[in-house]
């Protein structure tokens, strides 16, 4: 179930975000999207959901055109998402947090099982809102809520900002074992050490286009291609 | 009569004008809690619900009690589908911008009252009640129609609260209320959830309307005073909170009983709005309503 982009363009108005995208995820690896402040990262994974129209190119999964859909039709081609900031529904519970992200698939008992069982943390919480977990358990709610969907492929934007030590390897360790389930996962991240522990992949992103994708095999944190394109 | 029996009527009549009013502003509540529109027309679809159960009754045949049962399951289905239709027709289309929504639902005020008053007339038409049995207490009789109201709309508030809280249409809307493009990401079809709750919103004013139409009558400017009070109470209680609106139509209906009774109707709504101002001085959010 790969994910393949072509040339996508997309923006605000007036102002061109996207200028030619073109980006592929495939199933079991992570492939990290790196890129200075702006350079549209975040803008890409709303345009994947269809949250902001692509004025050009194409979206493909599995063969399947996902460009031109209504946003509520994306996830039930597979797509999943993260937002960034999280954007838990607040006032509702846990439960009805996971609820929500099992509609497409009909809120299977067995997803819910296996997504309580990657974050034991939150079947302690069920009754509790979501406004009132901490930073890291809402990260966590935010990604359980997206896994409920059964996502052939799941798009994180900065999973791990702000968060403690500890939080960050919970996270990192259940995005690993996605990986280890085929999922394919595409993943915003800023801190060259976690691109080099999770990444297969990492697509530079500049200027609203993808300048160069390499394999994480063979990187190191001092290759002047982190320097060129985050400025670290 | 003695103060203590002059304050119990005055409580039930309270008691009535509270529920009618919790039922009218409950649909307001809803349709600006998930969708951000302040529906000027709310008080239009009251009226609709009203003079359609009085044609309902005109035209069914049958003792009271059939064209009364008949009114109250359709003027509100219809009503609702006119909403629906509106919804689709004219809020949609301006992406449901909140002004833009302000000037269009006032504009479809004056439509659905202008077409009210061509088709039904300037007159006020009664409806009879289903029933004329009265509760004998010993220092007066009081109609049991009016506590009929009550409780109906006691059952019907209980089932929208239940519907809300126990179903998953319930929960679809309340996560569209949180977040709508989040909601998008996660399969809801926004506009359709859009619709629901404006047919729903304007549909609880329809019954609102039915159910009083017995006690008042039906007339095609009978809207003005239920919107004014919807939004005393939504105000009072906080946009797009239940219970908030529940509380807030329980004080103002009370209080305008007791202050019509003892008082005159005109101090009733003088203080209300004083409540009011109040209210947004110091708490603009409301009593139950989240800090925006």
């Amino acid at each position: 179930m790969a994910l393949e982009v072509q040339g996508i363009t997309a923006g605000y108005g007036p102002v061109t975000v996207l200028n030619g995208v073109n980006f592929r995820a495939e199933p079991g690896r992570i492939t990290c999207l790196m890129g200075r402040n702006g350079v549209g990262k975040s803008t890409f994974l709303k345009c994947l959901m269809g949250l902001l129209p692509a004025t050009e190119g194409t979206i493909h999964l599995n063969g399947l055109a996902l460009e031109g859909l209504p946003a509520h039709e994306v996830p039930k081609r597979g797509l999943a998402y993260v937002p960034q900031g999280r954007r838990l529904f607040g006032p509702l519970t846990v439960a009805e947090n996971l609820a929500v992200g099992g509609l497409v698939q009909g809120n299977d008992e067995n997803t819910l099982h296996r997504v309580l069982t990657l974050f034991p943390r939150l079947r302690e919480r069920l009754t509790q809102t979501a406004q009132t977990l901490s930073g890291g358990e809402q990260q966590m709610l935010a990604i359980a809520r997206a896994l409920c969907l059964n996502p052939k492929v799941l798009l994180l934007d900065e999973p791990t900002e702000g968060l403690q030590p500890s939080m960050i390897t919970l996270i990192q360790e259940a995005v690993m074992s996605l990986k280890g389930q085929g999922v394919a996962v595409v993943l915003v991240e800023q801190r060259v050490d976690a691109v080099l522990r999770l990444a297969d992949r990492v697509s530079f992103m500049l200027a609203g286009r993808v300048e160069e994708t390499r394999d994480v095999k063979g990187l190191d944190a001092s290759d002047p291609v982190f320097r060129t394109y985050v400025g670290v | 009569m003695a103060f203590g029996p002059f304050l119990l009527l005055a409580l039930m009549e309270g008691l009535v004008t509270s529920a009618v009013l919790a039922l009218a502003a409950a649909g307001l509540s809803l349709v600006f809690g998930v969708m951000r529109v302040v529906n000027v027309a709310h008080g239009a679809f009251f009226m609709l619900g009203a003079v359609l159960a009085w044609a309902v009754a005109t035209f069914v045949p049958g003792p009271p009690a059939v064209a009364f049962i008949a009114a109250l399951a359709i003027a509100p289905l219809a009503v609702a589908a006119l909403a629906a239709a509106a919804d689709g027709l004219i809020l949609k289309r301006l992406d449901y911008d909140p002004e833009a929504t302000i000037v269009a639902t006032i504009g479809l005020l004056y439509m659905i009252e202008q077409a009210a008053l061509s088709l039904y007339g300037p007159n006020a038409n009664p409806v009879q009640a289903p029933f004329e049995w009265r509760i004998q207490l010993p220092w007066f009789g009081y109609s049991g129609y009016k506590l009929f109201v009550v409780l109906a709309a006691a059952l019907v508030l209980l089932a929208l609260w239940a519907f809300m809280t126990r179903t998953k249409a319930g929960l679809i809307m309340r996560a569209t209320q949180v977040d709508r493009t989040t909601a998008r990401a996660f399969g809801i079809n926004v506009d359709r959830v859009y619709m629901g709750t404006f047919a729903l919103g304007a549909g609880l004013a329809a019954l609102a309307g039915v159910l009083i139409v017995p006690i008042s009558q039906a007339h095609y400017l009978m809207g003005g005073d239920p919107l004014l009070l919807s939004f005393i109470v939504v105000i009072i209680g906080g946009l797009g909170s239940l219970r908030g609106t529940l509380i807030a139509a329980l004080v103002i209906g009370l209080s305008d009983g007791v202050i019509s009774m003892f008082f005159t109707p005109t101090l009733a709504k003088i203080l209300a709005t004083l409540l009011v101002a109040m209210v947004l001085v110091f708490r603009p959010q409301g009593l139950f309503g989240a800090k925006a």
